[in-house]
This record gives structure tokens, sequence and C-alpha cells, in this order.
């Protein structure tokens, strides 16, 4: 079962890179002119596109770029000259960097808050916990990071920087205390969408027979819950931890904007405004990994954690 | 704390009494009022009623666990001294702090429920889900002598008591072991009390046979006293001592199972008794005498009597029935199924079935979950287009399923589903749930519609003032009513019924046969009768077949069936259903 859900996973991402590679190859404008500037000779021009294999059938290129993507050449970045590789080797481990800090903290977090609300059901701190993870859910993420910029490195406290500073040779993890204020609003656009559907998951699971019947075994409440109750929440709580740290994968755009953060989101603004179609290529590709190996792993989790599910894939 | 393998004897009369419990929905309506009984060391009272009645919340009080919504409005639970090893005088279970009571639950009273399906946990071993209670209540001194009980319970109810057994899921297990699993659980500290809720409810005849008799060992050889909840008499006459009969929370009729079953003084426990379907036939239920009466005086599987003793009158039975299959053999079938096949790759469900139904005629399609009934009958209905072989309705084959059927073909065979809960769209008034099958076939005007859909309520008596209400406001009954109603208001002449009364008490139950019997009656339908209760077949049925893994085993005329069954299976139904 495992193995079948590998496959299918695999599968998606070919045909996420025949999609992404139509539809780049469908966005105007001539790579080698945008390399060369608009003052470029004619002879130049052709010599270039025969360096960058322009002149070949679109199914050659697609399979010369596949081929370059499965032993990790991301190809030449059409504004730079430079390798795609290089460009954009630090701006991912950045990115990356800033989403697990924001997915370690979030999903503990939001799965014990969640827990926590559907333990003390229609009790005055379930309400107020609901209420605010509903409205923090309704706000768009630069709403949150914008407030939080001015509550935090403004007039009301002066406590933290409101851009990233990341001069040339430096890396953004030398200076920990401008990664606050982006982990924190990345966290706080996550978690209440992990609260809520973990507090709907373990609700149902309370209110199942095995809980009742655990109960009337005698069994203490903290494992009931323990034991008992949250095997059954792992499961979905997991694909709903997946979706967010997916959404993680492409929001982080918008949130790295708002703080001038070197990460991928900047890097993917800045290719599409210069049309640098390596680029765009490869962050698409890389974002589509990110999704697929993500889900993939709460449906391993989702799996291992059903021996319904794997009792099967035994036999 | 006992050990061993000797049986401790209990050592008080009463081991708990409860007195005048009232419990009410929060700020609402009371749910039980003065339930008083006492449950009694060796012996099991049965609390029998309908759904709603209390039943469950009476017995879960005695465990001093309300479902949510419900509060306690006075009474007592008294814990007679000497039943539990942890209080050494009279307690009042309501009284007792959350800690104590848990000491109790599982270890001094225990509770079996409904469905083990839902109330064992999926996620855990079932060796491990029995462990778990005997560690909770420090049964034995070490994980050893725990073990060794384990294994010691498992053979009580019948299960393979290996280690590799008990590293199972419940997904791996059947229902009925599923069932003796919660029993085994239940019985593994040795409890003074035991309360069984309907444990016995969806498993097939042979199967609660089978728990039945391991509850009652049990019970009487370890001196348990047991709370038998349950809606079916039969069942009560099988294991009870006593019987407190419950309308409506209170407690209406009470005394010993002898007296109560046979010799019924409440007015509700002799319609209830009058509504249980029984095997011989001999009881008018479902608004008159059995549709396929027994035709010979005795059953063959009583012993003792000569046959031939009476030859004359056996003859003229049998020429009877004989002549009746004769009369309608004549006909052609209204619907005939053709060696139909069904498939899944390598698994096969239906083989070779060949099945006839008559004009005016039921035939009833018996068979356990998985024997392949309701595929059988969902092909018939168009529902499952995947099979070989032929349908033919008034002789014209049938296209495989209803996307390719004609609106006429579709019309006319109509399919009640098993649960009115699910079948019944909650966001849509009964009247506008009932035209869509109108608006399907077409060629009628609104008016036409709504006056069809008011006739077809009338039809199944509920009146068209309910054409506005929703599924919501109404009863199961009520809304079985209802999807007996859709299927009629297209004038149908094949009815398909799934399992449609499984889902209902046995008073509603008789009184939806009731309905079918009188529609058949007006209308000549003919319908197929799909059900595992077999005690329903002299009721409902003409014609008996019995499915078992896909081949029809045995297919008659429902005396017939009963009288000379061919099958094994049908022998083993035969001899395990319990009777009153």
């Amino acid at each position: 079962m495992i193995l079948k859900r590998l496959g299918i996973s695999v599968f998606v991402l070919l045909a996420v890179s025949v999609l992404v590679f139509i539809f780049t190859l469908l966005l105007p404008g001539d790579p080698a002119q945008a390399i060369l500037g608009q003052q470029a000779t004619p002879e130049r021009l052709a010599a270039l596109r025969e360096q960058l294999n322009l002149n070949d059938p679109w199914y050659e290129r697609y399979f010369t770029w596949l081929g370059g993507l499965l032993v990790g050449d991301l190809g030449t970045s059409a504004a730079t000259g430079g390798s795609v590789n290089e460009l954009l080797g630090q701006k991912v481990s950045a990115s990356v960097l800033l989403m697990i800090i924001a997915a370690v903290i979030s999903i503990p977090v939001g799965v014990l808050l969640g827990t926590w609300s559907a333990m003390r059901r229609g009790r005055t701190t379930d309400h107020t916990l609901t209420g605010f993870s509903l409205v923090l859910a309704a706000l768009p993420e630069f709403v949150i990071g914008i407030a939080l910029t001015t509550l935090l490195s403004t007039t009301v406290f002066q406590l933290l920087p409101s851009v990233t500073m990341a001069a040339p040779g430096t890396r953004v993890w030398d200076y920990p205390l401008q990664l606050v204020l982006p982990a924190l609003t990345l966290v706080l656009v996550v978690v209440p969408y992990m609260i809520r559907m973990t507090r709907t998951t373990m609700l149902d699971v309370l209110d199942s027979g095995y809980v009742e019947m655990a109960r009337l075994k005698g069994v203490p409440e903290r494992q009931v819950i323990m034991k008992h109750a949250l095997p059954h929440a792992i499961g979905p709580v997991a694909q709903v931890v997946a979706m967010q740290l997916a959404w993680l994968a492409g929001g982080i755009v918008v949130v790295e904007f708002l703080f001038r953060y070197p990460g991928l989101g900047q890097a993917m603004v800045d290719a599409v405004r210069i049309r640098d179609v390596q680029v765009v290529q490869a962050l698409s590709m890389i974002i589509a990994a990110f999704y697929v190996v993500v889900n993939l792993i709460a449906d391993v989790i989702g799996i291992l954690a059903n021996p319904k599910l794997r009792t099967e894939s035994n036999t | 704390m006992p050990t061993t393998t000797t049986v401790p004897k209990a050592t008080v009369a009463t081991a708990i009494s409860v007195r005048d419990l009232n419990v009410g929905v929060h700020g609402g309506e009371s749910i039980l009022k003065d339930v008083t009984f006492d449950l009694t060391p060796g012996r099991i009272l049965a609390l029998v009623g309908e759904s709603g009645s209390g039943k469950t919340t009476a017995a879960l009080a005695c465990m001093n666990h309300l479902r949510s919504g419900l509060e306690l409005r006075g009474g007592s639970v008294q814990l007679h001294k000497g039943a539990s090893r942890f209080f050494d005088q009279n307690m009042d279970l309501l009284t007792l702090s959350e800690k104590q009571v848990r000491r109790l639950r599982g270890g001094t009273i225990a509770y079996v429920p409904q469905d083990p399906a839902l109330s064992l946990n999926g996620a855990l071993r079932v060796g491990e889900q029995i462990h778990e209670v005997l560690r909770i209540h420090e049964f034995g001194r070490n994980s050893k002598q725990r073990e060794a009980r384990v294994a010691e319970v498992l053979e009580e109810v019948g299960l393979p008591s290996t280690k590799k057994y008990q590293r199972r899921y419940p997904h791996q297990l059947s229902g009925g072991q599923q069932q003796r699993i919660g029993i085994a659980m239940a019985f593994a500290c040795r409890p003074a009390v035991i309360i069984l809720d309907e444990p016995t409810t969806g498993l097939d005849v042979a199967t609660q046979d089978l728990v039945l008799k391991t509850v009652y060992e049990l019970t009487t050889k370890h001196d348990v006293a047991g709370l038998y909840i349950t809606h079916d008499l039969a069942v009560v006459a099988q294991v009870a001592n006593d019987v407190a009969v419950m309308l409506r929370g209170e407690i209406v009729e009470r005394g010993p199972a002898k007296q109560v079953l046979y010799r019924p003084e409440h007015e509700y426990t002799q319609t209830l008794l009058a509504a249980v379907p029984d095997l011989k036939g001999a009881r008018d239920m479902g608004g008159g005498p059995a549709v396929s009466p027994r035709a010979a005086m005795r059953a063959p599987w009583d012993h003792g009597h000569d046959d031939a003793a009476r030859p004359g009158e056996a003859r003229t039975d049998r020429d009877r029935a004989a002549s009746s299959v004769a009369q309608t053999s004549d006909n052609e079938p209204l619907l005939a199924v053709r060696d139909l096949r069904l498939a899944y790759g390598p698994a096969v469900i239906l083989d070779g079935i060949n099945l006839d139904l008559l004009e005016g005629q039921t035939t009833m399609l018996l068979g356990e979950s998985g024997s392949g009934k309701t595929t059988l009958s969902r092909s018939i209905a168009g529902l499952n287009g995947a099979y070989t072989g032929e349908v033919r309705l008034a002789g014209q084959v049938l296209a495989n399923g209803t996307r390719k059927r004609s609106n006429e073909d579709r019309r006319r065979i109509q399919y009640i589903f098993q649960s009115p809960f699910s079948s019944l769209n909650p966001r849509r008034s009964i009247g506008d749930s009932l035209e869509v099958p109108l608006e399907m076939s077409g060629g009628m005007s609104r008016k036409q519609r709504r006056a069809a859909v008011a006739d077809a309520l009338d039809a199944v008596r509920l009146g068209r003032s309910y054409i506005n209400r929703r599924p919501g406001e109404l009863s199961g009954g009520e809304r079985q009513r209802a999807a007996v109603a859709r299927a009629l208001v297209n004038a149908p002449s094949v009815l398909v019924c799934d399992e449609i009364t499984s889902a209902l008490d046995v008073s509603v139950q008789a009184s939806v046969i009731e309905l079918l019997r009188e529609l058949q009656r007006d209308r000549g339908l003919a319908m197929l009768f799909v059900t595992h209760n077999i005690a329903l077949a002299r009721h409902v049925s003409h014609k008996l077949a019995v499915l078992e893994k896909g081949h029809l085993v045995d297919y008659g005329p429902t005396d017939h069936v009963l009288r000379n069954p061919r099958h094994d299976y049908t022998k083993s139904l035969l001899e395990h259903v319990p009777t009153l």
C-alpha cells in the first residue's frame, strides 16, 4: 500500500513537470533575447539559442530538462546566464529553515490546543479558543504580518527587526532575531486550521463507542485520551497538517515579500518579473515536490496509525 | 484477590438495588421515571422495551454513567456490601467520587455494549484490550497472572487463547467473535454485576445462540448478577430469569420470565408479545394469520410423534400447499432471474441464481451478511449492473443497470432501503422526496404529482398531513412508511424490500409488515423481501429462498422449505432460532 502511494506520487510529479514545462513554453518572450537584451545581434542570439538547445523540438527540450532535474541540475538561468542551482541554493535553504521553524512550533501547539479544546467542549475555554482561531483564520497572512510588525517592531514595542538584512556573504540564520517575525506570522496563519481540525476530529473520536467503552472499563481519563482516542485522530490530523505545510510552501511568497526575506518566495517574484523561465520552472518543481512529499508523509502516517490499512498492506 | 480458578460465590442476596431512579434531558423532558429494580447474583434480569424507552439510560446509570445532555434527578443505586472488594459497606453509587466510580467500572460492574464493531478500539489488539481492564483493576499479582487470566477468559467465551489470536485487531474478527471479545472483556475481572446492552443485535441466529449460551453459562457459573437489555422477547425467553418491561421511562410490568412472557398482565406487554414473529406462524402477526401457515400439525423437528398416525389430515394439508403452488406456477412469472452471476475479480459474489417473482406473492430472500443478498436485490433493481445472466420483467429482458433501462422499466421495479434514517434526504420535506420518482418518469403536472404523493401517503396510513414534514420530525416507523410510500408513488409492479424492518422495533416491524401485506393484497405487487430474520418467514412470504455464499441453497414454497430444509445452512438456522 505504501509502495502504491509512492508510485502515485512519482506519477503526480511527472504530470506536474509536463504541465510546468508546457505553461512556461507558452510564456511570451524569447529566453535568448531576455539574456542578451534588446541590443543583441542576430548572430549572437542564434549562437545562444544553439547553446541553450532552443532550436530542438519541444519534446526533446522537455526530456533534456527532465533528465537534468533527475540528476539535480536545474538548468541555466536566462537572466544571469549562471547555474540555477547556485542561484537558488541559498534561498531554498533559507525558506526551508523558515518552514521548519514554523512547522516545529505550529504542529504541537495546534494539536495540543485542538485536543484540549475538544476535551473542554462547550465550556468558556473552548468557545474562546474557537472564536479566536476563527478570527485568525479569517485574516490574510499579510494583515497578520503587518499587525505583528506594528506591534513588535514599531511604535508599540521596538523589540524585533521588521525586515531581514541579508548582507552578501552572510546567512539568514546568522541573525536569529530577524527570523522571529516571519516565523511567527507563518505560525499564526497555520495554527488556527490545525486547532479547528484537531478539535473536530477529536470531538468525533470522543463521541465514539470505543471511548465510551474505555470509560466504562474504568480507564483513567488521561489514558482514555492518550491511548484510546488520540491514535484515531492521528490519521486525519496528519492530513490537515500536511495541507498546511504544503500551503506554507506557496504562502511563504507573501510573507517573504513582506519581510524582505531572501527565500523561495522572493526568488519566485523576481523570476516571474524578469521572465527567467528556467528559474520559474525550477521553483515550480521544487514547490510541487514539497507538496507531494508532505502529502506522501501524511498518507504514510495515516496508514501506519490505522491497523486496518496497515494489515491490508501486508496481505 | 482470588486469582485461582476457584469460583468465589457471592455472599449477598442482592448485588445492586436501583430505587426511584429519575433521569431527564437537561432542562427538558424526563427519560426515566421512578425506575426501581434489583439485580441478584446468579440471575439475569431482562429489561425489555422499544428504542427510546430509556432502558440503556437505566443500565448505564447503574454504572453512574450518563450520556451527554442527560441529568440525574434523584434516586439511588445501592451497591450492597460484599458485592465489591473495594467497599465493605452499602454504597450509593450515584454519590461516589469519579475516582471511586472508576474503580468499580469494568472490575465490579462490567458492561457489554450493543455493537462491538463500534465499541472495540480498532487501533488496539484484542488481547491488549482484555489485558488492559485487568491491569487497571489490578487483577492478579503480576503481569504473568494477568496474561494467564486473558487466556483463560478467552477460552471461557469459546475463542482461541493463543498469543497469535490475541495479537489480532478487531477488524480481523467476525462480528460474533468481536462480541465474544466484548464479553470476555466484561467477565475478565470476575465482576459481581454484568450489564449487557442488546449484545446480539446484528448477529445471525447461530452466532446469537452461541453468545446467549455463553452469557447464560458464565453468569450462573460465576454467580454474577446480570442485567440484559433487549427488545427481542424471544431472546428474553432464552436467557432471562426475570423480566421488567419498560414503556416511556417507566417499568410497567415485572416478574419472573415465565409469568411475564406467558401470562402478561399489562396491555403494552401483550402488544409487544403479539408483535413477535414466530417461526411456527401460529400467532397472528402483521395484521392477520401467517401467509404460509404450517401445512402439517407438527413441525418436523418435533420428535416422538408419528406423522403416519393421521395420514388423511397431513395429505389434505399437503395437497392444499401443492395446489397453491400449482396455481401460481401456471402464470408467467412477473419477474424472472435466470442464471445471474456476479464476480469482482476472483471473488464470486453470486453464482447462477434462478429466481421467480409472481404477481401478488412475496419471496423471502434469506441470508446472513455477506451472503450476497443485497447484491442480488440491487442487481434485480438495476442498481448494480455488473452481473451476467438475465433479469426478465414480464418476459422482457432488462438491461444491466438503471441508466440503460427505460423509464418505464425503472418505474415498475422499486426499491426500499434498510435504514429509513439514511434513505430519506433530511433537508427535503417528505412530499418533495416522494415527488422525485414522479418527476423522473415525467408526464405529470405538478398538481397531479402532488395528488399522487398525497394518495401514497394515505395508502401507507401516514396521511397527507405529512407532506410538508421533514424526516427529522418522524419516528423510525413513520420514516419507513414514508420510504414505502416513495416506492409506491409510481405504481410499481415489483417491490424490492432490502432488510426494511431490521432497523425497527418489533412492534413497528409488525405494523410495517401489516402495511406491506395489505398493499400487496390491494395492488397485486410482487415482492422480494430480503432479510436475515428467518422468524418472519411464515408471516411474510409465499416462497422462501435461502442464500449462502452466493448460492441459492434452498428454494421453494415457504412451508415446504421450513419443513424439509435440504441444506445444512438452512437446518442450522432453523435449529438456532430463538422461540418464545
